[in-house]
């Protein structure tokens, strides 16, 4: 059964071509004896895309199972294309978090709209109405050349496909630091909305079924895209950049509403994105999560290019398919329902029950593998671990005392610092509002979505600090789902579970598997403090350039229901005369700080100290508070600390100022990045509901002078900054940036 | 009042507009799908925002081919209020039903938010419900709504009145002489690049569009008489 010019069985092994495709030794004699016969050369390539890291989860599936993943309103875990929550009548939102970072290192425009394009998918193949995009981006320093470059094509990437489908892209975050130089981080979240009653799952079942293939054509782009993205990058990746495909959000546009009117029919027995490995996953793993088989004639898969061979069918991941599994007999509806959208849909195989995936080509078997040995009985490894000798170093040092000696100066430099600066360049990129149902736009603390025809909303948002997780993978693990939640909650909404995107280097070293390992511990205990599950998620690992590793970087993806729109909050303050709150005590706290990255260029120490019984006792009290309608405003104190949060209070108003007092060791109380912490404003007359509530220290007043007023218990001035002056800084920075030439 | 919102394959401000008029407005609303050959039985129709068949070549370029603007011409012919925001903007231009044509952001870059509009002619069927002069909060969200036409074009645009709104402010796209939206001659036919389907509701920002569906709906009535 080989092919013309492919190279034989025997060749394979002997000349060990398998290990061009990532495979391993061992692994090809596992291959072997699952076969019971040498593996042709596409089932070699179908074995080396289901068991890479994108695929199989085979470093990663040890440490992932720690996660909680159980909570009475979870409808559906990790697994399937999203995780689902449920929300009340009858509905329940579905979310996802994806990486797409190797793709957008080489070529950052397509690499990010596909990405974008990959996360829609998963959640319309679950039967939800996507009703918002986040991303989490990750750079290096906005002074290189190529980082401006990075930064403009994958933000035009995001906006070029999102806007283009009509889902808002209305939050997220970016981050700049050197570590993320050569590889930058493109993580997208989708958030869906769904009747319980049209939860669909990538499932195949009933014996001749049929298998059905809707959407864009194949083509010879991507290949071998899941193993390219379980590899370090090198100087050589470029020439990887063919294995970046190309998105047409039209056509995913139209495949979106034509599979969201078939969840309606009953023809429908499953439905699946074809994403990393395309046509070989999506059968691989419908099949065996079924517990049936797929046999597929690709004769018949509709080909964008002619002449293309067995291999490069099944492991091309040309965008915007799917793959259905629906009743057989019932072919027709289904054809003339795609047609409406002028989409083709084309049955290429049937559900069998000897559990094999079994290809034909021109009338001969090209490939027969049970779908276990490439699904969920994919090899699983348990990696060494080892705590990496800087770790240790860190946590030997003396606590860094920093040195301010002019506060307004170093307040106006922490707004500048791109990592805190206004992200307003890159937001009015994306179309934050279509569907008109965006109540709160991005830049405030968590976006607000309204639910057409209730009175809820959801909050949803993305977070990271991987400078605290690079110092204490397991300290910073707890902050990235606690800054999650104080994000959501102080937009007025209840977290309710997340998603996470395990950006690390590469796991077969020690030193990063112990901080994938120590991230995951931590996130997983403020997961249970906090009452907020994983229930769906990514790993992307290998994200090394020339052995260099990003920092370790889980980004939380959170979403908050708000019981009542009335309950929604934003950072602003409200009017003059509001009483100004603080929520915790700032302690000497600036390891891994914007300070710290400020003043000495590096970051270095221990973490701050994060107590997860304060943290949820703090969060329940202010949505508590928040609830009963008596706060005005509520921001969470994070990056730059105190001072840049009362800032952004100010600086997003049209006209207010806030006057306040404070005591002790200013450098500290301005600066420091002490967890659990918030700035919240209320009503003069909610004063005592408000103290009731919440254990808070009033410190000040927000003022109608647009000034910002900062001053000691003796009346000596500290800062006096108009919001105009903070404004132009922490606006302009990025723009600044990236308009200066070297 | 019964409005048509026309949906073309890529278009997605299609259930903004159908809300803003069925929820907000409380008049009624039906989409209709690009194929449609007749649109006799409503009394406006509206051509909505996105990125009909991808914007491929040009936006509105293949859009303007398609069945139903068989219909919409006639509709335009027999005096109804026709009503294209963003894409369908594009769509009116490329059509021929407006003159002029769009280029890209002068920045090239999509934009997205709020911005302030002078209304410039209150005595079209579409503004009259606003005061002349009067500036009102509506968003963007194009990369292509950089307006330009020639020097005749212009002259007469002006002559007649044509110009209903113009950016107030900055022009955040650099279309020639701020233009947002202008009617045709007979002033039935309004393009504009801003969206008033986003502004129909305090929660979201601004509900100053609101007033351009119902100036719409008072002209309909005037020039209807009313015997239901």
């Amino acid at each position: 059964m080989p092919l013309l010019l492919e190279p034989s069985p025997t060749t394979i092994k002997e000349e060990k071509l398998y290990r061009e495709m990532g495979l391993t030794d061992e692994e090809f004699a596992m291959i072997e004896k699952i076969l019971g016969r040498l593996p042709n050369y596409t089932e070699t390539g179908i074995f080396s895309v289901m068991w890479s890291e994108h695929c199989s989860y085979k470093n990663s599936k040890p440490v992932l199972k720690k996660f909680p993943t159980e909570g009475k309103h979870v409808l559906q875990g990790p697994g399937e294309g999203a995780g689902i929550v449920d929300i009340g009548d009858g509905l329940a939102v579905a979310f996802k978090i994806e990486s797409h970072n190797h793709p957008s290192a080489i070529e950052p425009y397509q690499g990010a709209a596909t990405g974008v394009g990959g996360i829609i998918r998963d959640v319309f193949s679950m039967g939800a109405r996507p009703i918002a995009l986040l991303n989490s981006l990750r750079f290096g320093e906005l002074t290189s050349p190529r980082v401006k470059y990075l930064l403009e094509h994958v933000v035009a990437g995001i906006a070029g496909y999102g806007n283009c489908v009509g889902i808002p892209t209305v939050g997220g975050e970016v981050q700049f630091d050197p570590a993320y130089e050569g590889n930058p981080l493109v993580n997208a979240m989708c958030v869906g909305i769904i009747r319980h009653e049209d939860i669909q799952r990538g499932i195949a079942s009933g014996v001749g079924n049929t298998v059905m293939y809707v959407g864009a054509k194949t083509g010879r782009d991507g290949i071998h895209g899941a193993t390219f993205a379980s590899e370090e990058l090198t100087e050589q990746s470029e020439e990887k950049r063919p294995a970046v495909q190309v998105g047409d959000p039209f056509m995913e546009k139209l495949l979106l509403e034509a599979c969201l009117e078939v969840v309606k029919s009953d023809a429908l027995i499953g439905m699946q994105d074809m994403g990393a490995a395309g046509l070989t996953s999506s059968s691989a793993e419908m099949a065996s999560k079924g517990g049936f088989g797929i046999e597929m004639n690709l004769d018949l898969v509709p080909q964008r290019e002619t002449g293309m061979t067995p291999y490069e069918m099944m492991l091309s991941e040309s965008q915007e398919r799917m793959l259905l599994v629906v009743q057989q007999g019932r072919e027709q509806e289904i054809y003339d329902l795609f047609a409406k959208y002028g989409l083709e849909a084309k049955a290429i195989g049937k559900v069998t029950d000897d559990k094999m995936l079994r290809l034909y080509f021109r009338g001969e078997v090209v490939a027969e593998i049970p779908v276990d040995a490439l699904a969920k009985d994919a090899p699983v490894y348990f990696k060494p671990s080892k705590e990496p000798a800087y770790y240790r170093e860190f946590q030997a040092m003396e606590p860094y005392i920093p040195v301010v000696t002019n506060y307004e100066e170093t307040l106006l430099a922490l707004l500048a610092q791109p990592t805190i600066a206004s992200k307003e360049w890159v937001y009015q990129q994306y179309d934050y509002m279509v569907r008109t149902n965006t109540v709160v736009a991005p830049g405030s603390d968590a976006a607000v979505v309204r639910i057409r025809g209730t009175n809820k909303a959801l909050a949803m948002t993305t977070d990271c600090n991987s400078r605290y997780i690079y110092l204490d993978p397991e300290t910073g693990g707890k902050i990235a789902v606690a800054e999650a939640a104080r994000n959501v909650v102080c937009s007025g909404a209840k977290p309710l579970a997340i998603t996470d995107c395990l950006n690390f280097g590469n796991p077969e070293k020690p030193g990063i598997f112990w901080q994938l390992e120590k991230a995951v511990d931590g996130m997983s205990a403020a997961c249970r403090a906090l009452g907020t599950p994983v229930i769906s998620g990514n790993v992307s690992l290998y994200n090394e350039t020339n052995g260099e590793a990003i920092y370790p970087t889980p980004v939380v993806g959170m979403v908050g229901l708000v019981e009542d729109i009335r309950h929604i909050t934003t950072q602003a303050f409200q009017q003059a005369g509001d009483l100004i709150y603080v929520i915790g005590e700032a302690k000497q706290e600036f390891g891994g700080s914007e300070l710290q990255k400020l003043l000495e260029g590096r970051i270095f120490g221990k973490a701050p100290a994060i107590d997860l019984a304060t943290e949820a006792k703090r969060q329940r009290e202010l949505l508590a508070a928040i609830q009963a309608g008596v706060v005005a405003s509520a921001h969470d104190i994070a990056e730059g600390g105190f001072a840049v949060a009362l800032a952004e209070c100010v600086m997003s108003t049209d006209g207010l100022g806030a006057k306040v007092t404070v005591d002790g060791d200013m450098t500290v109380q301005l600066f420091s990045e002490t967890q659990s912490r918030f700035i919240v404003s209320v009503k003069k007359e909610d004063r005592e509901t408000f103290e009731q509530l919440v254990d808070a220290m009033l410190i000040g007043e927000v003022t109608n002078d647009g000034m910002l007023l900062v001053e000691k218990g003796d009346g000596e001035v500290v800062i006096r900054l108009s919001a105009a002056q903070m404004r132009n800084v922490w606006k302009g920075a990025i723009p600044c940036l990236l308009k200066s030439k070297d | 009042m019964k409005f048509a919102v026309i949906v073309f394959p890529g278009s997605h401000c299609d259930v903004d507009m159908y809300h803003a008029i069925a929820d907000e407005l409380g008049e009624e609303a039906e989409y209709v799908w690009h194929d449609a050959a007749n649109l006799d039985r409503f009394d406006a129709i509206l051509l909505p925002g996105g990125f009909s068949y991808g914007d491929y070549l040009r936006s509105g370029a293949i859009a303007r081919f398609s069945n139903v603007m068989n219909a919409v011409q006639k509709a335009a012919d027999e005096g109804k209020p026709i009503l294209g925001v963003c894409n369908g903007f594009q769509i009116l231009l490329e059509a021929g039903l407006l003159p002029g044509a769009m280029r890209r952001n002068n920045s090239l870059k999509f934009i997205c938010r709020p911005v302030s509009l002078k209304v410039e002619n209150n005595e079209t069927m579409f503004t009259s419900a606003y005061k002349q002069g009067e500036v009102i909060t509506i968003p963007i969200a194009h990369g292509e709504g950089n307006y330009y036409c020639d020097e005749q074009t212009l002259k007469r645009l002006m002559e007649n009145r044509q110009i209903v709104f113009r950016y107030h402010g900055e022009n955040p796209n650099g279309s020639l002489d701020g233009i947002a939206g202008i009617v045709n001659e007979k002033g039935n036919v309004l393009g504009m690049m801003p969206h008033p389907e986003r502004a129909v509701d305090p929660l979201l920002g601004s509900a100053d569009g609101l007033r351009l569906f119902q100036s719409i709906v008072k002209y309909w009535r005037e020039t209807h008489a009313v015997t239901a």
